[in-house]
């Protein structure tokens, strides 16, 4: 580890600090449903789309009528890229000449796009068409990026509404996020993206001969404009096989950094919307305060582990860090804050292989998504997400002082504690479970590369990342089979929206509920101790769930590791 | 819930189109128009020419073998530096196959180069497959072979090397490194020259 290196961190979660209040009032103007200085030009798109589309934008709807028209929408956007990339041969724009991509490949890009996770079963350069690229993934990096943004003001309008019986207009908020923000946001960053290095352009690819004489073929196609949104919206579907680690996708150390700072910063910001839509910028604070330290924790833990390097490597005469998998202008430091960063947040694009970690600097990647990708998370759902250990965290502590528990001005009952429990089961038992399945039948066990229980964690990481919709890989598994493709687009559909409609109940029960005052015997949820019980809860009750399958995969891998065991 | 079906279903279809229209194709493609417009070179792939005829990229590696080059990493896009295939190895920090690798591009170098740690990054495989940058000591290591197999004076080529040196944006963002499409052109350059 060097100085430089922790410098750059601390630069890192500086800037994010810093940005954080901007950008979460920004938010809550569009929580707000207020007028913006982006409404100037924008305005008429905005009511355009809701003519054409027969919708009133502020007519609002119950949990149900928001949950039932999230659903509908989301379903149409699955079958358009379905259809985009079954019909790949027949339309435009397809320079390389790509035939039609396969059924279950098909099948689960589609659903990997639609749900936020943009796992990569198929190697972009030489499987995806530019309107492919274009039309059937870059459109769901904003819409499902707004869609979880949606889904999190309609959850903290459950917190902030009283004696009511709606939770917003889920078309009004998806149209705002994105018009308002992600698509300008993106125009911008887009733009710096080029001027860096980024190609932008409908050719296909470009041949050309090296200094040594050999035949070079470079893919090339519009990259930066999906590369923008693939980072702000947490989606991490790249343009080309090796994603943000290519040079193409991210040529130099400020791009890397931009794109670390743009995964996080839509989440920091929403912590403090969430503060102030309950009226206590104080609370979103605390809740930034705790993911903040988790984060940071496994930042450590991955960075030392990494500058430490592979003994196996030293031994044979190979000095320094570990640079497997890792790319020179980016050195130790940036690519293991990447890595935590993209699994903390649920982007899940990847500037280096995790594949090729250490064993418990790879560790740290797979524990963040185990943790349900609450530490800052992916746009929208990594707060609503945190939401739910909170609504756990407060039931905890009722029942230590022996009161209803309170949270933020709500009571939190039975049903709330049910449906949150409800919503947190679904990570382990689907992970778990699928995990198993695949490590005793023939199909799953043809996946990994890599064998001993460095193998098991391939399938163990591909399950985690699809289930938690995270998309970053243990590449070296071999996914793009019927049954990986299969099963993984299942597991990202459940990990998704069996999250999503429990949370949304939840919504619609605290939408309803009278403000309770905060008295004396009330629980601070401002405090540290507040933010100590959050880390805790997320620790035992997120994480403990995994601890057995971390045993039989990358701990194990660790301790062959320093005793010189291979496989 | 059959109501809320049907009255979400014109909204569901419609806006669908209109997204399509505005973020699938309308984004992508007036970006392609600013990014031609502004920064064509690099919309188009920051390419070099030669003759009239692209001989690299400044920002994509290609690979180098030769002695009489300062050699590029090893690489896992397709044969190596396959423009059309990027990957890492993904190889585990367990896995035979890395280790037996490793060990033989370390006899490779240990046998033209001088007797010394072999720096990592020179004999691991980088993430995308397409890595354009060695470190500084990566490139100071080859220094004996190259000025050997061209048959320059090493000094001259070590002050090349050190001239090529890229450091970090305000010494922290970013690593020293050295770009392998820049420095050996460079040193073609100085081959042509007459020996001084």
């Amino acid at each position: 580890m060097t100085f430089q290196g922790w410098l750059l961190i601390a630069a890192f979660v500086g800037i994010l600090l810093a940005f954080t209040k901007p950008v979460g009032l920004w938010l809550f103007a569009l929580y707000e449903g207020r007028r913006t200085p982006l409404h100037a030009v924008l305005d008429p798109i905005e009511r355009g789309f809701y003519r054409l589309s027969g919708i009133d934008p502020n007519e609002e709807q119950n949990w149900r009528r928001y949950a039932v028209h999230m659903l509908i929408f989301n379903a149409a956007l699955l079958l358009l890229t379905y259809a985009v990339l079954r019909l790949q041969a027949l339309l435009p724009l397809n320079p390389q000449g790509l035939p039609a991509v396969g059924e279950h490949l098909s099948f689960n890009t589609a659903v990997s796009f639609t749900t936020n996770t943009n796992w990569q079963s198929y190697s972009g350069e030489s499987t995806l068409s530019t309107l492919s690229q274009m039309l059937g993934l870059a459109i769901h990096n904003f819409l499902s990026a707004a869609t979880g943004i949606a889904l999190a003001f309609a959850f903290f309008r459950g917190f902030a509404r009283r004696n009511a019986g709606t939770i917003g207009n889920f078309w009004a908020d998806i149209t705002r996020v994105t018009l308002y923000l992600l698509l300008p946001a993106c125009i911008v960053y887009a733009l710096f993206l080029i001027a860096s290095g980024v190609p932008q352009t409908l050719a296909g690819s470009v041949d050309l001969t090296t200094l040594e004489g050999a035949k070079q073929t470079l893919a090339l196609g519009p990259v930066a404009s999906q590369e923008a949104i693939k980072t702000l919206g947490t989606n991490g579907g790249g343009f080309f096989n090796a994603n943000s680690a290519h040079p193409f996708e991210n040529p130099t150390a400020i791009t890397n950094l931009v794109q670390m700072l743009s995964i996080f910063a839509i989440g920091f910001g929403l912590t403090w919307t969430f503060g102030k839509a309950v009226g206590n910028p104080r609370q979103g604070w605390a809740i930034l305060a705790a993911m903040t330290t988790i984060f940071l924790i496994g930042v450590g833990i991955t960075y030392w582990q990494e500058a430490a390097g592979n003994p196996v490597l030293h031994q044979l005469g190979a000095m320094g860090g570990n640079m497997e998998g890792k790319e020179v202008r980016f050195g130790i430091a940036a690519s293991a804050l990447f890595s935590v960063v993209t699994t903390a947040a649920s982007c899940g694009a990847v500037n280096a292989m995790h594949d090729s970690f250490t064993a418990l600097g790879g560790l740290i990647p797979l524990f963040n998504i185990q943790l349900g990708e609450v530490v800052v998370g992916g746009v929208g759902a990594g707060i609503y997400g945190f939401l739910l250990f909170a609504i756990l965290a407060v039931f905890v502590a009722g029942l230590m002082v022996g009161r209803t528990p309170e949270y933020v001005g709500k009571k939190i009952e039975a049903r709330e504690v049910k449906l949150a429990v409800l919503a947190i089961a679904v990570l382990p038992l689907i992970i778990l479970g699928f995990t198993a399945i695949a490590s005793i039948t023939d199909a799953g066990l043809a996946g990994p590369l890599n064998k001993g229980p460095h193998g098991f964690s391939e399938i163990l990481y591909a399950f985690t990342s699809g289930v938690g919709n995270n998309g970053s890989a243990f590449a070296g598994l071999t996914a793009n089979t019927p049954f990986y493709n299969g099963l993984l687009g299942v597991a990202m559909w459940i990990g998704r929206f069996f999250i999503i409609i429990p949370m949304l109940a939840i919504a619609g029960s605290l939408a309803a509920k009278k403000y309770t005052p905060e008295t004396a015997g009330s629980f601070p949820t401002t405090g540290p101790l507040w933010t100590g019980l959050l880390i805790g809860i997320v620790a035992v009750v997120g994480g403990l769930t995994f601890l057995p399958s971390l045993a039989l995969g990358p701990i194990a891998d660790h301790l062959a590791m320093i005793h010189g065991q291979l496989f | 819930m059959t109501k809320h079906l049907l009255s979400s279903l014109r909204p569901a279809l419609v806006m669908t189109l209109l997204f399509a229209l505005l973020l699938g194709i309308g984004y992508p493609l007036a970006l392609t128009g600013m990014g031609q417009l502004l920064f064509p070179a690099q919309a188009n792939g920051s390419l070099v020419e030669r003759d009239g005829k692209p001989i690299g990229s400044t920002v994509i590696g290609q690979a180098f073998t030769s002695e009489r080059y300062f050699n590029s990493r090893p690489s896992a896009a397709g044969k190596g530096y396959d423009g059309l295939a990027s990957s890492g190895s993904n190889l585990g920090p367990t896995s035979q196959a890395l280790a037996d690798r490793v060990a033989a591009d370390i006899a490779k170098f240990k046998a033209a180069s001088p007797d010394r740690p072999v720096p990592s990054d020179l004999v691991t495989a980088s993430a995308s497959g397409l890595d354009p940058d060695i470190s500084p000591e990566a490139a100071f290591y080859q220094v004996d072979r190259v000025a050997k197999a061209r048959g320059i004076d090493r000094a001259r080529v070590q002050a090349l090397v050190t001239d090529s040196v890229r450091h970090p944006l305000l010494g922290f963002i970013g690593e020293p490194r050295v770009n392998l499409f820049d420095l050996n052109r460079r040193l073609d350059g100085l081959s042509a020259k007459p020996a001084a």
